[in-house]
């Protein structure tokens, strides 16, 4: 669906984020972007929502429109002043719809994320879990082709991570959206994605590309392959960060 | 029990501060033109209300003008600021000038300039006032989450989508502490002006009643009249105090 071709990242102050990654993102997978902080794993992300220009290299997309990329932050970064239902209308909004045209969309975004008899609340009414789960309404409203997700869970405590985790991953089911999730967290990691790329710090390099043999099913977070699928991607995690 | 004592301890405070000075003015026997006690200075009111209470009208009416025009001044430039950088090269500097120049040197210029009195010291105390909305706005302005407008850039919003929907209302929390910044600013710059119009005899506020009163020697008036002026800024910082809150609380609220 992307192909990402050679591409490259300096900063003005002189700074290499990414040095010429290759990779390709296929229709319907769950790709985690695993690293350690300062890899260049979020510029990545924001050169493939087309926030940031590559210094070299090229990004190819099949096709790519208006309202195609959904973007979740590490922070919700809800309107305060504007209800669950009218943030998550924003997006529709800015591209000139109109409230009636889209109030089943909206609502069912609401309700894929589980907050339909939130709709009317205010962002203060909210837990720091819903606010999240308002924002990634937000970004699946319009049915984005690609949803990119840089770090959402990683304000959130352990429980509340766990929960909004499970029902990603059971959204991505339900959807077939092709998610490009960004984390420092092996164990997030390997418990959402299909594929894991692991990335090596100052310049940014791809250093593994794993598929995740995790079956599906209500028991993946304690399955025996979900364990060796931690230790995979620990083991070459230790050979990037060693000297 | 506390919190109450807390609130009226202000009070309790300033009444003990009242008490002692009456009790000084009384014993040691000071002369009313040196310096009046509380009770003087209530009787002063007492006996010349009309004329004063008209002349805290009048000035209230050129600050309450003036803020409303800050205000719109303010968030005009700050808007103007924010849309271009040539804007931005070109208002600043002025900006300041106008805000590091005392007013009170410059006030004589604008009352001949101005030939209409009421205009001349809404000018005055516009000048005065203006810089701390615009300052504050336009800082909220540039203050938007960069996050959000990522989100506005990814679909496709126009400058106007975002200014309307984004960074005017992110922007108001900065204008109202700006506006209320601007409302003691606004009744200082009316003073100002007045003690400069007022030797020039045509204006009616309450500086003009100080100056009157300090020729007659008539101390407990004067004091009466500071009174009202201190008074009279207490309420404006506390009324957009209120306001400031009442406007975030309805923004925000569930």
């Amino acid at each position: 669906m992307i192909v990402v071709e050679g591409v490259s990242k300096t900063f003005p102050n002189g700074t290499v984020a990414l040095d010429h990654i290759s990779a390709n993102i296929q229709q319907g997978e769950f790709l985690a972007l695993l690293g350690p902080s300062g890899c260049g794993k979020s510029t990545l992300l924001r050169l493939l929502a087309g926030l940031e220009t590559p210094s070299g290299g090229q990004i190819k997309w099949l096709s790519r429109g208006v309202g195609d990329v959904g973007f979740v932050f590490q922070d919700a970064t809800l309107m305060p002043w504007m209800s669950a239902s009218e943030n998550v209308f924003l997006p529709l909004r800015l591209r000139g719809k109109s409230r009636a045209e889209t109030k089943e969309a909206v609502l069912a975004a609401l309700t894929l994320v589980g907050l339909a008899e939130f709709a009317d609340a205010k962002p203060a009414a909210l837990s720091g879990g819903m606010k999240m789960r308002v924002s990634i309404a937000r970004a699946l409203v319009g049915e984005p082709k690609l949803l990119l997700m840089d770090e959402p869970f990683a304000a959130l405590d352990e429980f509340t991570r766990f929960k909004l985790q499970a029902d990603l991953h059971e959204v991505w089911r339900r959807t077939g959206t092709t998610i490009v999730f960004v984390t420092h967290s092996i164990y997030e990691a390997a418990y959402l994605a299909t594929r894991v790329l692991v990335m090596s710090p100052r310049p940014g390099r791809i250093a593994g590309n794993v598929y995740s043999p995790v079956a599906e099913g209500p028991e993946r977070r304690t399955a025996a392959d979900y364990t060796a699928f931690v230790k995979d991607l620990s083991e070459i995690l230790r050979e990037v960060m060693s000297p | 029990m506390r919190p109450n004592l807390e609130r009226i301890a202000p009070l309790l405070f300033g009444l003990l501060g009242l008490g002692l000075w009456q009790g000084a003015v009384w014993w040691l026997d000071v002369p009313l033109y040196v310096l009046p006690g509380p009770i003087a200075i209530v009787a002063a009111y007492a006996s010349d209300y009309g004329v004063l209470n008209a002349a805290l009208l009048s000035t209230l009416t050129v600050t309450v003008v003036a803020l409303m025009v800050s205000a719109v001044l303010g968030v005009a430039l700050a808007l103007a600021m924010a849309a271009s950088n040539l804007a931005r090269a070109a208002i600043q500097p002025w900006a300041v000038i106008l805000q590091v120049t005392p007013v009170v040197a410059i006030a004589p210029l604008i009352i001949i300039w101005v030939n209409q009195p009421f205009m001349a010291l809404v000018v005055c105390a516009t000048i005065v006032a203006f810089f701390p909305v615009l300052s504050n706005t336009a800082a909220g302005l540039s203050a938007t989450p960069p996050e959000l407008l990522d989100l506005f850039h990814l679909n496709g919003a126009t400058r106007w989508q975002t200014l309307i929907l984004l960074r005017l209302p992110a922007s108001l929390p900065y204008f109202l502490a700006g506006l209320r910044i601007s409302g003691t600013l606004a009744l200082v710059g009316a003073v100002v002006a007045e003690f400069v119009a007022g030797s020039g005899g045509f204006a009616s506020g309450l500086a003009y009643r100080i100056l009157e009163a300090g020729y007659r020697l008539e101390i407990p008036r004067m004091f009466a009249a500071l009174v009202l002026l201190a008074l009279a800024g207490m309420a404006i910082y506390g009324a957009l105090g209120l306001f400031s809150r009442l406007m975030l609380r309805r923004r925000d609220a569930a």
